[in-house]
Formats: C-alpha cells, structure tokens, sequence
C-alpha cells in the first residue's frame, strides 16, 4: 500500500471499487458541492472533482475537494495540465494533500477552444503522462519534479484516463503502458457505450498483461434522453455512441427514456463486471448525480465494502 | 450639374473578347465610348495592382474580359484573373469605395453582341454609382488619354 | 520560413493618419514568399493608400522600397538616403524586420503592415501551415519527423489525447492528429516500439521560457 487513498484500499481489497463525480460549481457556492457529494456519499468510494471541465471556469478542483473531504468524503482531485504549470502543479498537489486530499487524476483537459475562454493560452507545459510520472515521483522519490528533496512530499494515489475509443485504435493500449510505465495506480475510462469495442481493448490489455499492473475502473454514463445521445454522439470528441444506443432510446417515450437510460447503464455494468481485468466503475452522470445511488444499487455494488 | 461620363478601362484578352469587341465593330454594334480597351495576351496577365493603378489615375470603373470558364488558352488565366478581381474588390470595401467598380465578365471570341451589352450594362453601373470616391475631392488624376 | 497576413488596412490607415510622406519598405525573403510583405503586396498597399487619400481628398507620398532582408543591419542601411525624406515608416516585413528597421533609425517611428504569424511550410500555392515552434530542442529525430510541439493543440510530447475523432484533432476536423501522423509514420519506418518511450518533461528554456533567445557563434561573431 502506498497511500491512505480509501480508494486504493478498495482496490486492494479485491472489490470493485466505484468511483462517481461531481463538477463544482460556477461560483462561489461551497453549499452546491456539499448539495452533489450528498447524493453520492454512501454509494461510492470515491468523488472525482473536475478541473475547469470542458474549459468552463469553475470552483477550482481543489477547493471543492477540500470541501468534500472535509464532509468526511474521499474526492479525487482532477488536475489538467491545460491551466497549470509544473510549479502550480506541484505547489497545488502539495497544498490538497496538507488538506488530506490523496487521490488525485492527472489529464491533458480539453482543449481551451471549447469553453468560456478561447482566447486563453493552454499552458501545456508538461502532458498527462509527464504530470504522472511527477506525482509518482514526489511519493516515492520525494523530490520535486526540478530534483530538489521535498520535506513532507505528498502521498497520492495516482490516477489517468484511458479512452479506448479515440483514433488510432490500435495505439490505445500502448498509450495505457505508456501510462503504466510513468506510474500510473489506476485508470478510469471515458464513457463506455461501445461494448464490444471496449471488450477488445480489454482484450489487448490483458493480453499484455497490463491488468495486473494498473486497476482500470469502467466509464458509465447513463443517457438522460436521445437528445443527449445524439449530442455525445455529434459533438463531444473522442465518444463512440453506436446506433443501436441511438435506436433503443428512440424506440421508448421521451418520459421514458431516462428510466431507459439507467436500465442500459446498469446492463452495461452487468456485462462489464465479466470482463477480466475490470476492477471496478466510474460512473459519470452528467448533471444526474442523483441517479447514481440508484444505478450503484441496480447494479448490485451496493452497499460499499468498509476498508 | 453636367451629365456624368464614366471613364471606363477595359482589359481585354487577345484571344476572345479583344475580338469580339473587332466584332461588334464590324457588325456596326455600338457601345458606349466610355469604355478604354486595353488588350492583353491573357487575363491571366492582369495583375491587381493593374487595376488599383487604373482607379488611383482616374479610372471610375475597371473591368478584366476574359474567356469563358474552360476555354482559357493558357489553361486557367481567367480563372486567376477572377481571384484577382476578387481581391481588389475586397480591398476597395475595406477601404469604403464601392466594390462594383471592378468586375470580371466572360466571353467567346464570336460573342460581338455579348461584348457590346456588356460594355453597356457596366457603364450603366458605373453612372448610377457617380464619380470615382477618388475624384469628388478634386484630387484625382484623369486618366491620359 | 515565417509567414505573415496583411493586417486589416483600416488599422494600416490608422497608424500612419498623422504623416504625410511614407516610407513603405517590403521585404525579399519569407514574407515575399508567402504574398504577404515583398515589391508585389509593397506595390498594392502604397496603391491602395493612395486611393484612401484620394476619397480623404488629401495627398500622400509614399516611397517603395523592398530590400533583400530588413533583418539584416546590413540591407537596413540601404534606407539611410531615404530615411530623412520621410516621416514614417511602414515595414511589411516580419515583426524581426520591423525591429531592425525600428533599431536603426531610432528618429523616425516605424509601424508594421502585417501580422507575424508562425514558422511554417507551404502546401501548395497560397497555402501555409505551421511547423515549428522553436522549441529549441528538436525532437523530430524521435517522432517520425513530425513535429508533436508545433503541431499536437496541447503540444503533447506523449500524446495522442483522448480526442482525436476520425483521425483529426479535437479543435476541428480540418486539423489532422499530430501524434496519429507520428503513429503512421513511425509504423511505416518500422519503428513502432519507439513509441512506448516516455519522453520526459521538456526544458523550455532553449526554446524562450529562458529569456529572450540569442545565438553567439564565437568563430564568427566580432
């Protein structure tokens, strides 16, 4: 064990760890994170807080983890490298774990040209893989990414996104044992609708055996209508929706479908629990967090194992 | 005020529309004497400056007669000379002058008429579009003749 | 070579509003050939500055010159004769030429007519894209000869990001995918196994994090 992340205890453990998230807010509003980590606080294991998602200015991820930890919850603090520069990096992941903050994801983050500011300069200045490789080595090394020692270096469980979905296929899983190599601990996937792609990834993963050096945790997002589909399928980059997805919530009511939606989710997740070298879920619900318990337990992850 | 006389260039391409304006000639066609002829190997030769140059000297309308689309005898020299059109148009907008004082037009070497009424028809634009911006200040140059 | 636009003339006119005789001087390298700053476009702005005088009813002397390199102190001395005759300077050159241009002739105010954009290569006639970034500290011996720092959105040293759709960047379907190009070509070289190298956080410095950048080549500095 290498860290006090309740997550990586699960993890160890042997069961399927669920993690969810919850976008802070866009402004100064703490009671709404406290309002979205309430819903999810007996059915996960862990709160992923988004960082500027999508390029939208919001309540900084460290602040709303801050505010979740201290409702006694485990936040996983996303951290893109669009915003940062590896000394704000390095003094932000010092300052959330002081706070007891010790899971963290390192991303690339979208693109700035897709939120409220694309007249800003991305920063860049390190990528995902690098940021990893950082954070690992301020635990173990304890040393700062310039070399110097640190004095009280920060123990964080490491985590990055996979998204098996994205162009070119056939570099995906080496882009995960790129990660692997860096030190990456866990992997949570984007949003899983094609199954059968995702099992063949899978497939291509556990061939070379990478299970067995990272835990990778499923994306599941359950559609709220066919219009929200529709939209990932469209506009959202790197999201492969099938038709069938398209076609199945066409073929119910519109009041329907977001029942629809969370029956399709927690099938996925019946089928995904079968697929050797899952460890578990991430289950994103995009302004729908109240529905997670919901599918938590439809699911039959419920109730969360203590560690 | 007294009648307003455009004065009008007229770049003309060797192999289609400079004969056709012969043509129109022969067929005793009239066109309006407004219009300057100027003759060119290809239309592909008549570069922007080419035209800015014509209505910085006085000129109230410059238009380029190339040949039909196609039927360029260089290949594409029409179809450079619209891009060029095209831009000094660009540039007369942002510079407040009205860019209907630059065309392109298309013709045969047979199409005497079609020369004939276009001639007319550009010096008709030109007239409801007044003097050249250039000219209304009493700055501008005439054209030499 | 470094490629630059026209900028708008509006914002030209502007500059130069309160002079009278222009001094307008192109330039024969990069931005002559990307159509933006040589005799060419020197000839076409002078001509439609007079036209904007001409509507303003006012005259304005303007003097062309296009000189071999304006980033060279040594063809920027060819303005000197010219210099006092007039009472600005209008450079259609990159902003390197316009410094140059600025160092030398400290009395006379020096305005740019065009945008600098990137250090680029054509595509084919009238068409440029970027292709470095200057990093300096080129990596290109390792991606395949495809530039990840000048052409990954988020400069990505071990990309791709999980947001190349069809093959193309996530900012628009019009930008390929650098790191799927360097995936291409590293499989058409035979060296696909590169790619699972962890290439390492970069040293910005070379490339300007480190200040402004300067060469001094001792064996031919004076």
């Amino acid at each position: 064990m290498n860290t006090e992340s309740r997550l990586e205890k699960i993890l160890a453990s042997g069961a399927l760890a669920v993690t969810s998230e919850c976008g802070p807010p866009r402004g100064a509003r703490p009671e709404k994170v406290k309002e979205k980590a309430a819903l999810l606080k007996d059915h996960v294991d862990g709160i992923n807080v988004t960082d500027n998602q999508t390029a939208m200015v919001r309540m900084s991820s460290f602040a709303a983890g801050i505010i979740i930890k201290q409702m006694g919850l485990d936040p996983i603090m996303q951290m893109v490298s669009r915003d940062r520069n590896r000394l704000a990096m390095q003094s932000d992941i010092i300052g959330a774990y002081a706070f007891g903050i010790n899971t963290m994801l390192c991303l690339s983050g979208d693109h700035a040209k897709f939120g409220d500011h694309p007249m800003a300069q991305g920063v860049f200045d390190i990528d995902s893989v690098q940021m990893i490789n950082m954070v690992r080595r301020m635990r173990d090394e304890e040393t700062f990414q310039g070399g110097a020692k640190i004095d009280g270096a920060p123990k964080m469980f490491i985590g990055a996104a996979a998204n098996p979905f994205a162009d070119p296929f056939e570099l995906r899983v080496m882009r995960l044992a790129k990660k692997i190599k860096a030190g990456v601990d866990f992997i949570q996937t984007q949003c899983i609708f094609n199954l059968d792609k995702f099992e063949e990834w899978m497939k291509g993963v556990t061939d070379r055996g990478l299970d067995e050096k990272v835990h990778i945790l499923a994306g599941i997002t359950p559609m709220k209508s066919v219009g929200m589909a529709r939209y990932m399928k469209n506009k959202v980059p790197g999201m492969d929706i099938p038709d069938a997805v398209i076609k199945r919530l066409e073929g119910v009511s519109k009041e329907q479908q977001p029942e629809e939606g969370i029956k399709m989710a927690v099938e996925s997740i019946e089928r995904i629990k079968e697929i050797k070298g899952v460890h578990g879920f991430h289950i994103m619900a995009i302004e729908w967090e109240e529905k997670v318990p919901q599918i938590v337990e439809q699911a039959g992850l419920y109730p969360r194992p203590k560690v | 005020m007294e009648k307003f006389e455009p004065e009008i260039v007229a770049f003309c391409c060797h192999y289609c529309a400079y004969t056709a304006a012969d043509m129109a000639g022969s067929k005793r066609i009239s066109y309006p004497s407004n219009v300057k002829i100027i003759r060119v190997p290809c239309t592909g030769k008549v570069d922007a400056i080419h035209l800015m140059k014509a209505l910085e000297k006085g000129a109230d309308g410059v238009y380029v007669a190339g040949c039909l689309e196609g039927d360029c005898h260089f290949k594409n020299g029409n179809i450079r000379a619209l891009a060029r059109v095209d831009r000094v148009k660009k540039v007369l907008t942002e510079l407040g002058w009205e860019p209907e004082r630059v065309a392109m037009v298309n013709m045969s070497a047979g199409m005497g008429e079609k020369f004939a009424r276009t001639a007319q028809e550009f010096t008709e634009t030109i007239k409801k579009l007044g003097p050249s911006p250039g000219k209304l200040t009493g700055n501008g140059n005439k054209v030499a003749s | 070579m470094i490629t630059a636009e026209q900028k708008p003339i509006q914002e030209i006119i502007q500059y130069i509003a309160p002079y009278g005789r222009i001094l307008l001087v192109g330039c024969n390298e990069c931005v002559t050939v990307c159509a933006a700053g040589g005799r060419k476009e020197v000839g076409l702005l002078a001509s439609a500055l007079h036209l904007n005088s001409l509507k303003q009813g006012k005259t304005i002397d303007i003097k062309e010159i296009t000189l071999e390199r304006q980033c060279d102190p040594e063809y920027v001395e060819e303005l000197a004769p010219y210099i006092d005759g007039a009472d600005a300077v209008l450079s259609m050159a990159c902003g390197c030429g316009v410094q140059t241009v600025a160092g030398r002739y400290k009395k006379s105010p020096v305005f740019p007519a065009v945008n600098t954009r990137f250090m680029g290569a054509s595509l084919g006639q009238g068409v440029w894209a970027e292709r470095c970034k200057g990093c300096g500290d080129c990596v290109l011996g390792i991606t395949g000869g495809i530039c990840p720092v000048a052409r990954c959105s988020k400069h990505l040293l071990n990309g791709p990001c999980g947001g190349t759709s069809n093959g193309q960047c996530e900012i628009s379907p019009d930008v390929d995918c650098a790191w799927r190009l360097i995936w291409e070509r590293l499989k058409a070289l035979g060296m696909e196994n590169r790619y699972e190298d962890l290439m390492n956080a970069k040293d910005w410095r070379p490339g300007g994090a480190g200040g402004p950048g300067k060469i001094i080549r001792e064996d031919l500095a004076q």
